[in-house]
């Protein structure tokens, strides 16, 4: 029992390390431009499509359940403010993050938890370079980019997909849904789902390299490092999205 | 001559098992090293340890008379420029081609323009009999193929000393002999090297000394003629063949 929690703290100090790290590798040369611009590629873009479609689809289903769901109380009008409120600051956002650390965060600590176990990490250092500059940067700094757009974007489509089912099931006028919606979401709302976003990014690239690197046990140890990564920042992801949430509204509302 | 590298008593253990309980031995400018011993004795955690990629629990080591095992990762970087350690097992970056694997170093650490870059990577892969190999990705070669390239890879920023593990292990007897060319003009050129190599043909024909490790110690250190003659059993077991 001690020992687990000796092992947490050590390997919570350890991932602070590496951030650190990687801070200093972001402000200082070498900086593998090339390399980022890779991974926002193969992350961001790589992502967009279903992103969009989740964000559509819960958008659409969303808007279905509280148009049915309120119109028991006379309450269908409030359905645009809900529906963009809830999206914007929470599914979407989360949703996102979630997706990303499965797909993304996953995919990263296989790739360089197999690159650790056929000695490429060490070829790296022996070559005189540094793996977190080669390997970590490029992957953090993408998601940190590529995170919150994603996930604004996700609420974007999904807002246009209530829009739809409520102008065609519940007869909404296109003009009262949108006016609805601008009036309900502040810029503020935005900018604070982003700055969540960018919290999970950190948390998803900074776990799934560092469990990269300790991965050890060969190719067994490859799949359980993925795992281990998925598990791990979901539930950081839930439980301080409502610390933070919590922060969010005490200071800006 | 001047030692270029000096190792002195040097211990290494992992998770309480000892690999290394007081290893010194020196490598003078110049020559080649041959580095013997049973499987498993530490001979790759030894040149590991002498690029910083393990660390030494006690002991030190000298690189031109400098101190260099408590130098930290980012110093060890210039370090790993001048003494290049050919992997046992190619350890090749398998998302990019051999051509970018072994012009990586020279984009790293040269300020090379890319068309002297390509020059000089062409070079390198005739050398190690690979040029035609240039576009394909690791996977696509054999085991053999990939030391090879992974040997030019080490090579590529001309290091003042070679650390080679094996590097003519499961390779046919055309390409040892054509490895053990590469290194003997490595070594014309005034270069120093460890061999690390079960391979005693191929010690005797390069190296100038040979150290033995047995048991975590140095179990023998001479020229090559003292290691032919000595009648040591230890010795012997590994002239005649292990
Ligand atoms: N990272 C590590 N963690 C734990 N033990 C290790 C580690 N690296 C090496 N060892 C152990 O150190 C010992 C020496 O290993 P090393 O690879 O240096 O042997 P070797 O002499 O190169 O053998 P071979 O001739 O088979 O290549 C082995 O028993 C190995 O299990
Ligand atoms: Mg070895």
């Amino acid at each position: 029992m001690i020992s687990s929690v000796k092992s947490q703290l050590q390997q919570t100090g350890e991932v602070f390390r590496l951030f650190q790290q990687s801070l200093h590798g972001m402000f200082t040369a070498p900086f593998y431009w090339g390399r980022l611009f890779e991974q926002i590629i193969h992350l961001g873009i790589g992502s967009l499509s279903i992103t969009l479609v989740i964000g559509f689809v819960t958008g659409l289903v969303m808007t279905l359940q509280f148009g049915y769901g309120l119109a028991k109380f006379g309450g269908t009008l409030y359905v645009p403010a809900i529906v963009s409120l809830s999206l914007v600051k929470e599914i979407c956002p989360i949703f996102t993050s979630l997706l990303i650390a499965g797909r993304i965060g996953s995919g990263m600590s296989a790739e360089i938890g197999a690159m650790q176990v056929t000695q490429q990490v060490d070829a790296i250092r022996a070559l005189g370079t540094s793996p977190t500059r080669v390997l970590v940067v490029p992957r953090l700094l993408a998601t940190i980019i590529s995170l919150p757009l994603l996930a604004t974007l996700s609420s974007f489509v999904g807002i246009l997909g209530g829009l739809i089912i409520a102008h065609t099931e519940f007869n909404m006028p296109v003009g009262f849904y949108v006016n609805k919606v601008l009036r309900t979401i502040k810029l503020v709302d935005v900018f604070g789902s982003m700055a969540k976003c960018f919290f999970f990014a950190i948390v998803i690239a900074l776990l799934a390299c560092y469990r990269g690197f300790k991965t050890s046990e060969g190719t067994q140890g490859v799949g359980t490092a993925a795992q281990w990564v998925v598990v791990r920042t979901s539930i950081i992801i839930l439980i301080s999205d409502f610390f933070l949430s919590k922060a969010i509204i005490l200071l800006f509302e | 001559m001047e030692n270029i590298l000096e190792v002195k008593n040097v211990f290494k253990s992992f998770e309480g098992k000892e690999v290394h309980r007081g290893v010194s031995f020196t490598l003078q400018e110049g020559e080649t090293l041959g580095l013997l011993g049973p499987s498993g004795t530490g001979k790759s955690v030894l040149l590991r340890s002498l690029i910083g990629l393990d660390i030494i629990d006690e002991g030190e080591i000298f690189y031109r008379g400098k101190r260099i095992d408590l130098l930290s990762e980012k110093q060890f970087c210039q370090i790993r420029t001048k003494i290049s350690y050919s992997f046992q097992n190619g350890a090749l970056f398998d998302s990019i081609s051999v051509f970018e694997n072994v012009a990586y170093p020279l984009f790293e650490h040269t300020q090379l323009k890319e068309l002297e870059v390509e020059k000089r990577v062409m070079e390198i892969l005739e050398v190690v009999n690979m040029a035609d190999a240039r576009d394909l990705k690791p996977s696509d070669l054999s085991g053999g193929m990939q030391k090879r390239v992974g040997l030019a890879r080490s090579m590529a920023l001309q290091p003042d000393i070679l650390l080679y593990d094996e590097p003519t292990a499961g390779l046919d007897p055309i390409n040892v002999e054509m490895v053990l060319e590469v290194m003997k003009k490595f070594k014309a050129q005034g270069f120093s090297g460890v061999f690390v190599t079960h391979d005693i043909p191929a010690a005797l024909k390069i190296c100038d000394r040979v150290v033995i490790l047995k048991q975590g110690k140095v179990g023998f250190s001479g020229t090559i003629s003292e290691f032919e003659k000595s009648t040591d059993p230890f010795v012997q077991s590994f002239l005649t063949g292990l």
